[in-house]
């Protein structure tokens, strides 16, 4: 198992200029670890992410787009991973920051944690490349190789809470944050 | 149909050719029966839209906002049951967010000619009461000359970056 935070930490060692979709406890962290105005906070309603990822993939062929999902939220937005694969997008790395609980919610566990694999399902799905990773060194040496990837590619990475980080949900969701990264993409 | 009833339905050509008129690109759908036939499935073959097929319309309200980011215009064609069961997107993507998502929705079930409010069946009353709840400004298209309601409605959402509802009253010819 990662400390989320450090799992974070690897990735943004190797951000260039992609868009990175964030929500909830991984979008709190992500946007003190790796502040950029191409990081979209704004999914607005829980499960969501994924979507406004697939919408930005499609609207921006030219452009990689990351989404650090919840497994909370694709719990709750499941039939997403048949969109995404139907829809292909070849610029778009679709990561769950799996820990087995609501963390935000009170950290309750999710129904079923332990009894179903997010890789098995998002292979069932159609997507072409799946990968799991749970140690931080593994996830150091393959990160590199999963972002050059053509998508649509699903990543589960295996997590629990590390260092605590401020929770700013108007931050995360601000009108103005918001269109903040969509004057910054009109630009690049 | 009646030869009366088709004569003063809205055409589906129409519908299409506002929707372009207005910019749209991106069609993201659930299929209703209400559109599918003439307008679903005709965009599925129009190359100058693209059609994202999505597995349930809260994604769609989702996807239409990630592509407005990009400098996109998309439309949002589904079902009221659809409308119903994406409120909390809506509320918090397109209200809140104040995305200018632009919905088709069909009323299926609804009677030609009768308001939705005064529609025999509940789950129609109920759309226009609750879209008026959340602030979303809509307007129904049924009739011939309706479609020339789409575009200054589209222009109108991305003027004021709010969200707006077509609501389909009945099968277009």
């Amino acid at each position: 198992m990662m400390k989320r935070d450090e799992c974070l930490k690897v990735l943004a060692r190797h951000r260039s200029d992609e868009i990175v979709v964030a929500v909830y406890k991984a979008g709190h962290e992500w946007i003190h670890i790796s502040p950029s105005d191409l990081n979209h906070t704004f999914a607005g309603a829980m499960g969501q992410g994924s979507s406004h990822a697939l919408g930005l993939a499609l609207g921006r062929p030219d452009k990689r787009v990351i989404v650090l999902d919840g497994d909370g939220s694709l719990l709750m937005n499941l039939g997403t991973l048949v969109t995404i694969a139907a829809a292909a997008p070849k610029n778009l790395i679709h990561c769950v920051c799996e820990n087995g609980t609501y963390e935000t919610n009170g950290a309750v566990p999710l129904p079923g944690v332990g009894r179903f694999s997010f890789t098995a399902m998002a292979r069932a799905a159609g997507y072409p490349r799946t990968y799991e990773f749970s140690d931080l060194e593994d996830w150091q040496r393959g990160v590199g190789r999963v972002l050059k990837e053509e998508g649509p590619v699903f990543v589960d990475l295996k997590v629990e809470p590390g260092e605590l980080y401020p929770e700013d949900f108007r931050l995360l969701h601000s009108v103005e944050r918001r269109e903040a990264f969509r004057q910054a993409l009109q630009k690049c | 149909m009646s030869s009366v009833q088709i004569e003063d339905s809205i055409r589906a050509a129409d519908i299409i050719k506002e929707l372009k008129r207005a910019g749209i690109r991106f069609i993201v759908a659930v299929p209703d029966r209400t559109t599918s036939e003439r307008l679903l499935k005709p965009m599925l073959d129009d190359p100058d839209l693209r059609v994202v097929q999505v597995c349930k319309e809260d994604e769609g309200v989702s996807i239409c906002s990630g592509l407005y980011c990009t400098g996109w215009r998309a439309l949002l064609l589904i079902q009221y049951t659809g409308l119903l069961d994406s409120i909390n997107a809506l509320r918090a993507v397109a209200v809140e967010g104040q995305n200018p998502i632009c919905m088709m929705v069909g009323l299926l079930g609804k009677e030609p000619g009768v308001p939705p409010t005064g529609s025999k069946r509940y789950g129609l009353r109920i759309v226009e009461p609750i879209l008026d709840a959340m602030g979303i400004e809509h307007d129904l298209i049924e009739n011939f000359g309706d479609a020339a309601k789409i575009a200054p409605a589209i222009e109108h959402a991305y003027a004021r970056s709010q969200p707006v509802a077509l609501l389909v009253g009945r099968e277009p010819v």
